[in-house]
């Protein structure tokens, strides 16, 4: 379970979050949604223990994020690749810093992706970059599974690739991925809990299908509703 | 299979298995997916349909044995109950739906009748 106890984060005038509580709940899918600027990344950053928060405490199973980064697989939103790398080194990398590094699954989603190892990251597309970060943060496994964007600026089929990947591969009640994501339509069916946020605060949050059935609406329709009334 | 986000997910899939009992797409003994195999094919959170199948096996439409899967387990008489369920269900979507618009009643009969008439001159038609 992560915690945000009255989470306050500035960068210079700023303001990326004010005063925040949520919990992500154990064991489940949790969709982090919001426009640009809402505060997403910056919630990603701080359970990663990459931030700091100005006001307030992140608890990651009741510790500090600072001793729990092994727990965590995190899939930033920037190119955090090196060009000149093949996937197969930029793997080795990975491996090297990572005891949780699971090689059978490794080399069963590589083939699942279509992707070599002898590809070279400066060379291939942006879906197939986007396959690899995932493919790296996927093969380690970690309890909590942190997903900044990783569908931004790709194109469908890769997109159904990636979630598809997701799905096959989920483990149960142990594992908890958080995905930041303004894609809202493509995770509809994949979330276990869905987060709103605006501007640094949340303007919604519960189980998706509780939702649903409460006001019979989309996560997509609930979100604009969400917005409209914000503004 | 397309889901309407608008609506629980759960029941959608709870939904169209009763359907394929209905249709008896699924007898009584058949094995079903397991929850991972059912989850990838329809591209759904394996909590979600861990949430269905659980459901479905406190309605008594199935049974799970362990480590052998998922099984069609269901009474002649459950079979019915689902039946009509679902036949009443799409009867009051029907009736509000039209209430809605301003019809009465008598005028809802007037239009089934009407339409089951010429559904079947078409269909008379169509063996011609």
């Amino acid at each position: 379970m992560i915690e945000f106890k009255n989470i306050s984060k500035s960068f210079g005038s700023t303001v990326a979050l004010d005063d925040v509580s949520l919990v992500f709940p154990r064991g489940k899918i949790i969709g982090l949604f919001g426009p640009n600027g809402a505060g997403k990344s910056t919630s990603i950053k701080l359970i990663m223990g990459l931030n700091r928060p100005d006001r307030g405490e992140v608890r990651v199973d009741g510790e500090n994020p600072q001793n729990k980064k092994q727990d965590m697989a995190y899939l930033p939103e920037i190119d955090h690749l090196y060009p000149w790398m093949n996937i197969a080194q930029a793997a080795d990398f990975t491996r090297t810093f990572y005891t949780d590094w699971d090689e059978t699954k490794y080399r069963e989603l590589i083939k699942f992706l279509n992707l070599q190892e002898d590809m070279k990251i400066s060379k291939i597309s942006k879906g197939q970059r986007a396959k690899t970060k995932l493919l790296l943060t996927v093969s380690r496994r970690a309890p909590y599974l942190l997903m900044d964007e990783p569908l931004s600026g790709i194109d469908i089929l890769t997109r159904e690739e990636i979630i598809n990947t997701l799905i096959r591969d989920y483990r149960e009640g142990e594992q908890t991925i958080i995905i930041s994501t303004h894609e809202i339509a493509e995770v509809e069916s994949l979330v276990d809990e869905v987060i709103f946020l605006d501007r640094g605060q949340i303007k919604l949050s519960g189980n998706a299908e509780d939702l649903r059935v409460k006001r019979n609406m989309s996560l997509v329709e609930l979100m604009k509703e969400a917005f409209r009334n914000a503004n | 299979m397309e889901f309407n986000t608008s609506q629980p997910i759960y029941k959608q899939i709870i939904d169209d298995f009763k359907k394929k009992l209905i249709r008896g797409e699924l007898k009584e003994g058949d094995k079903i997916p397991s929850q991972r195999d059912y989850a990838e094919q329809v591209r759904v959170n394996p909590n979600t349909v861990q949430r269905a199948y659980r459901e479905m096996e406190s309605m008594n439409m199935v049974e799970t044995l362990r480590g052998q899967g998922t099984f069609i387990s269901i009474s002649a008489d459950r079979l019915e109950e689902i039946k009509m369920e679902m036949a009443v269900n799409l009867v009051d979507y029907f009736i509000s739906e039209m209430e809605s618009l301003g019809y009465s009643q008598k005028d809802m009969f007037r239009i089934l009748k009407q339409e089951q008439s010429s559904g079947k001159e078409s269909a008379d038609n169509d063996r011609v």
